[in-house]
């Protein structure tokens, strides 16, 4: 909401720096964005008067002018303009000027005759034809008011008032005025505040014999007012008025639809004129819009309307999207005779709805939308009305039509200072209280605070704690620190997770974040099949756009995008994780999707093969504490390279998969070397992890070892003969440790040679040469079974 | 015998201080002091000297032998010590060469700042909590006073699954589940992504971080409020950080205001980072609405609380002088390694 600071002067005279405004008013709750002036991109630019014309020498469409700027010394400025006479007042920019847009003026010759300075047209000034609708256009801006020779331009054309920007939060559509605005305003600065009542000089005739209105629907309009003007006279407004709206950021028209315009700015009631010539039977009616009603805008679009719409309609059909948007019709004209002032309330949430629904936000809608006084809506209306007389723009017909169908009844909250100090934790009196309350239109009756009706928001103690303290200044009351035990700590899956993340950052691994939405492309680009049941995957309705509309199911191929960024950014390594969210539908629409936790990890790089990747999930897990981790070989993935996958169980639960990624997946994503990668369910690991351990004895007695060098076929995975090897030794076995594979000549084709080293030790004695042979025997017996051999 | 005793013991003395290797040395021990050696074999004839010799030979004999014995001792510390000084001069390496470093990553600058926010609350008693991101329109809105076609809605631009569920716009609707579930005493925090749709820019990001705080109990008022979160500030950025409430708007909160800490890099004097103010703001914060103490079963007249949400993507650009936020999820490594 931009307000002029003059136009709040209105109400309330208060003196004071543009700065020392803002920071007061943002510390006593109307927080202001900015504050500026138009005035600051002009500078020396002053009201010139022409003293005498005379041709250029050297061209034909140049003249030379002297000018008076009020320095008692005529100065020389040539100008190239057609439309100046001697005794015209004009802006001169003087030697060293300076001009919206960065633009300095310096003196110089034009054709061999100096010019010290230049005459300024309005659009060099910032301005526009809207702004100042009797100057030409392509030609110098003549002022067509009396101003000294010598005055700032920027005075004499109303632009050094200082416009202040406010953030009006939701709870405070009286602010979306400069009224309300002015109330806060005089409150803050401790200043009366001069409410402006609206009187309007008898006409003739009668409203109410012109116009008839119904209210249909009395939940969705709480009041209409309507007022006829007859023998409009549509001219430009006054300056002042052009000049406030233009600081406003509202572009000026004709002088009723500039009292509509000014009138909201001022009171915040959105305001209508209709044409009355395009009221049908001079009859309106605010009703709900019938099926297969449909009306041009006038923005000039036409639009279908559902019957949970609310219009203004005449005898023939709607002529207004109740507080949206008028009809093409109601809007003044240059053969405007008659118009109807509307001034009414529509239902906030209605008008939402039906704005969304259109598509078409309004300044009106959005104002509706907060939830609007309706009690104020003849105030208002009297307001354009004493304006149209003001400016001599029309004839008032006497009287005003006003249904009012909802009125907001007498509002009272009991003062009860105990309670507000308890939530304020202050010790303030009644009185202190109370002092506050009156000037922002609080009345007292007893120990009742009787509700002004625009300040709806105020509902109980903690409203009024609010008001209190924000005009005690929030930065004078007390600060307490936390009172209580903190008896506060991290939870167990807290600490879980992380030690785990510490533990992967420890392997090397770069922590990374990446949106937890994707397009459905991302799962081709992993190459899921068709069917996957990752592909089931929660739809956000209304997404940014395609590449961001499901919720992942899983973070690989964000994580992969990442591996391929810096890929592409030459990095010679990459290993990264992802502490991901993934989002699981469930069987209906309205129960939440289940939100698990993945380590998402990808590494490629010299360091980085399968067995490092798998190096790191093996780790991991010892970290976790979860002891029963096994890899079962993976050949059915389309996304993992179908000889180098595995899924990872803990004990009989499938917590994740590790693997290479497929050298089609890795052309997807246009990377060349190999890469590597894992997802690792950290819930599923955490219901494996282990509690506290329990200490051990060290060992008293000394161990064996012994070494086999074993053959088997390659197709034996290692993993069965450990266990084929653990489970035969029994519990002698202490520690085993594969450390050398060969394959070659040696042992032939098909077969792979394995190096084992057994530490076998008994807890309560040494053991024997015999009972370690004996334990290898049994070894040996067992890997037989599965066609593994001593090496000969 | 004396002169022969003395006579040995002079050219042991030599010998040994000449030797050049342990091997020398030993040979030398064997000649004087072995079972056939120079002193043994002197020793052999004392049977025939008198009673009155015999002591003082003997006594003789062992001091040669002594010295002898210390002679090598002395002598193969010598050497031991020569050969130790020659092995570690031809061992010089150049140390200034570079180290072989064991692989190490680095956290995400998110949870660097977010550990370092979370550890600050634990100590001030806050549990940390988590709870779901997609969420129910009932948690996110309704509950904390924002009914359907509520206004407040509209600075949330939402993303929706359906009519009734959707993507958390804040972390406050844990606000309302920890009320839910737990009865007052009640103090928290709640980090995690929040959603709106804005669409990616330097300073937008349809993801970001937001961290919620709740305490309800006896006897919370806005006092207390203030004197937390400067507590917080102050533990965050030092004790000469300074903070100012301002008064805002939330429909869960009443009063309600915005916290400003003065710009930690001219504080307070204006400079392009608090685009000349001297003051950035920081967090949201009031105390709990009446209304929604009530939705959540807690009793108003006897509870109060208040709460505070915060963005972190911001303070997380502020301490490592970010300028893209971008920046923070396209985890290019040369952009994650500096932190």
């Amino acid at each position: 909401m931009k307000m002029p600071l003059n136009w709040a002067r209105d109400f309330a005279k208060f003196e004071c720096t543009p700065r020392e405004y803002a920071e007061r008013m943002t510390m006593s709750g109307s927080k202001v964005e900015t504050y500026e002036t138009e005035a600051d991109e002009i500078k020396n630019v002053v009201v010139g008067k022409i003293l005498e014309i005379v041709p250029h020498p050297d061209s034909d469409h140049m003249v030379i002018c002297q000018v008076d700027v009020g320095t008692g010394e005529a100065v020389q400025i040539v100008t190239g303009a057609g439309n100046l006479k001697v005794g015209d007042l004009v802006p001169a920019a003087l030697h060293i000027a300076k001009l919206p847009g960065g633009v300095e003026i310096r003196k110089g010759k034009l054709r061999g005759v100096v010019s010290n300075g230049m005459l300024c047209s309005l659009s060099e000034l910032g301005l526009t034809k809207h702004d100042f609708p009797n100057a030409v256009e392509n030609g110098i801006l003549v002022l067509d008011e009396e101003y000294p020779a010598g005055t700032d331009i920027t005075k004499a054309l109303g632009m050094d008032d200082y416009c202040v920007d406010f953030e009006i939060t939701p709870n405070r559509p009286d602010c979306l005025s400069v009224r309300g605005l002015a109330r806060e305003t005089a409150a803050t600065f401790n200043v009366p505040f001069n409410d402006h009542i609206p009187s309007v000089k008898a006409g003739h005739g009668s409203s109410a014999d012109m116009l008839k209105v119904d209210i249909e629907n009395d939940e969705l309009c709480y009041r209409y007012c309507g007022a006829v003007v007859e023998n409009v006279r549509v001219k430009p407004s006054p300056k002042w008025m052009r000049e406030r709206l233009r600081l406003c950021g509202v572009r000026p028209i004709n002088n009723l639809v500039d009292i509509t315009n000014y009138v909201m700015l001022e009171y915040g009631q959105p305001m209508h004129c209709f044409d009355y010539k395009y009221v049908n039977g001079a009859h309106i009616t605010v009703r709900n819009a019938k099926s297969g009603e449909s009306i041009m805008t006038l923005d000039g679009t036409t639009r279908d309307l559902s019957e949970e719409m609310l219009v203004i309609a005449d005898e023939k059909g709607p002529i207004a999207v109740a507080g949206v948007m008028g009809g093409e019709y109601s809007g003044v004209y240059d053969d405007t005779t008659t118009i109807v002032f509307e001034s009414a309330m529509f239902n906030g949430p209605s008008v939402r709805t039906t704005a969304k629904k259109l598509g078409m936000r309004t300044e009106a809608s959005g104002r509706y939308e907060k939830g609007l006084d309706p009690n104020t809506c003849d105030l208002c209306l009297a307001r354009a009305l004493e304006l149209v007389q003001m400016l001599d723009a029309g004839d008032v017909v006497n009287g005003v039509v006003d249904v009012w169908t909802q009125k907001r009844d007498e509002r009272r909250i009991l003062l009860r200072p105990e309670g507000i100090n308890r939530l304020l934790g202050t010790q303030l009196s009644k009185d202190e209280m109370v002092k506050i309350l009156l000037p922002l239109g609080f009345v007292m009756d007893g120990d009742e605070i009787i509700v002004p009706s625009w300040r709806w928001d105020m509902e109980r103690d903690c409203d009024v704690a609010e008001e209190v303290a924000r005009y005690v200044g929030y930065n004078k009351m007390p600060s307490t620190a936390v009172r209580g035990i903190a008896n506060a700590r991290y939870t167990p899956r807290q600490i879980f997770d992380k030690g785990l993340v510490d533990a992967l950052i420890g392997y090397g691994l770069y922590q990374i974040e990446t949106f937890s939405f994707f397009s459905r492309k991302a799962f081709d680009n992993i190459n899921l099949p068709a069917g996957d049941k990752k592909r089931n995957a929660v739809v956000i309705s209304n997404p940014l756009g395609e590449d961001t509309s499901i919720m992942r199911t899983t973070a690989l191929p964000s994580v992969m995008d990442v591996v391929a960024r810096n890929y592409n950014a030459r990095a010679a390594e990459c290993a990264v994780f992802e502490d991901a969210t993934i989002y699981i539908p469930k069987a209906t629409a309205d129960e939440l999707p289940t939100e698990t936790e993945v380590y998402t990890i990808a590494a490629y790089g010299d360091n980085y093969d399968y067995l490092a990747v798998k190096g790191i999930v093996e780790q991991l897990a010892a970290t976790a504490r979860v002891s029963n981790v096994r890899f079962v070989r993976n050949t059915e993935g389309t996304t993992f390279h179908p000889g180098r996958c595995a899924d990872v169980y803990a004990g009989d639960d499938c917590i994740g998969v590790i693997g290479e990624i497929h050298p089609a997946v890795l052309s997807n994503y246009g990377i060349k070397p190999r890469v590597c990668a894992a997802e690792i369910n950290v819930d599923a690991l955490f219901a494996h992890a282990g509690t506290t351990p329990t200490f051990k004895p060290l060992p008293k007695h000394p161990a064996i070892t012994r070494d086999l060098a074993l053959v088997a076929d390659t197709a034996v995975a290692a993993a069965d003969i450990a266990e084929c090897i653990e489970k035969a030794a029994g519990k002698s076995l202490e520690a085993l440790k594969l450390f050398d594979i060969y394959t070659g000549d040696k042992i032939g084709e098909g077969k792979k040679s394995l190096a084992y080293s057994l530490v076998l030790r008994a807890p309560d004695r040494t053991l024997t040469d015999e009972e370690a042979e004996g334990t290898v025997k049994k070894v040996l017996k067992a890997l037989e079974a599965i066609n593994v051999t001593l090496r000969a | 015998m004396k002169e022969k005793l003395q006579a040995i013991k002079a050219s042991a003395d030599e010998l040994i201080s000449n030797a050049q290797s342990a091997g020398e040395i030993e040979e030398l021990r064997v000649r004087f002091l072995g079972k056939k050696g120079e002193l043994t074999a002197i020793l052999k004839q004392m049977g025939g000297l008198s009673a009155e010799e015999r002591p003082v030979i003997g006594a003789l004999a062992n001091d040669v032998r002594e010295a002898i014995t210390a002679d090598i001792t002395n002598r193969t510390k010598q050497l031991e010590n020569a050969a130790l000084a020659k092995r570690l001069e031809s061992e010089n390496i150049d140390v200034t060469l570079p180290g072989t470093r064991p692989a190490q990553g680095k956290r995400h600058p998110f949870e660097l700042v977010l550990d370092e926010f979370k550890d600050i609350f634990i100590g001030m008693g806050f549990d940390v909590v988590s709870g779901p991101e997609i969420e129910l329109d009932h948690y996110n809105f309704e509950m904390l006073n924002m009914p359907k076609s509520h206004p407040a809605r509209d600075t949330q631009d939402t993303f929706y699954i359906n009519e009734n569920v959707l993507l958390r716009t804040q972390t406050s609707p844990m606000q309302i589940r920890t009320m839910e579930k737990q009865k007052p005493p009640i103090r928290m925090i709640c980090p995690g992504r929040v959603y709106r749709s804005d669409a990616v820019d330097a300073t937008h990001s349809p993801i970001f971080h937001q961290i919620e705080g709740l305490v309800v109990d006896e006897g919370v008022t806005f006092s207390d409020l203030k004197g937390t979160l400067e507590l917080f500030v102050k533990k965050l950025y030092g004790s000469e950080a300074r903070v100012r409430f301002r008064p805002h708007h939330f429909p869960y909160t009443e009063p309600s205001a915005e916290m400003d800490m003065s710009c930690f890099k001219c504080g307070g004097k204006g400079c392009p980072l608090c685009k000349g103010e001297g003051w950035i703001e920081l967090l949201g914060c009031g105390m709990v609405h009446p209304q929604v103490l009530e939705n959540c079963g807690i009793d108003s007249e006897k509870y109060t609380g208040f709460a505070f949400g915060m963005g972190l993507e911001r303070s997380v650009m502020m301490r490592y002088n970010i300028d893209d936020m971008r920046l923070l999820y396209e985890n290019d490594l040369r952009f994650l390694k500096q932190f």
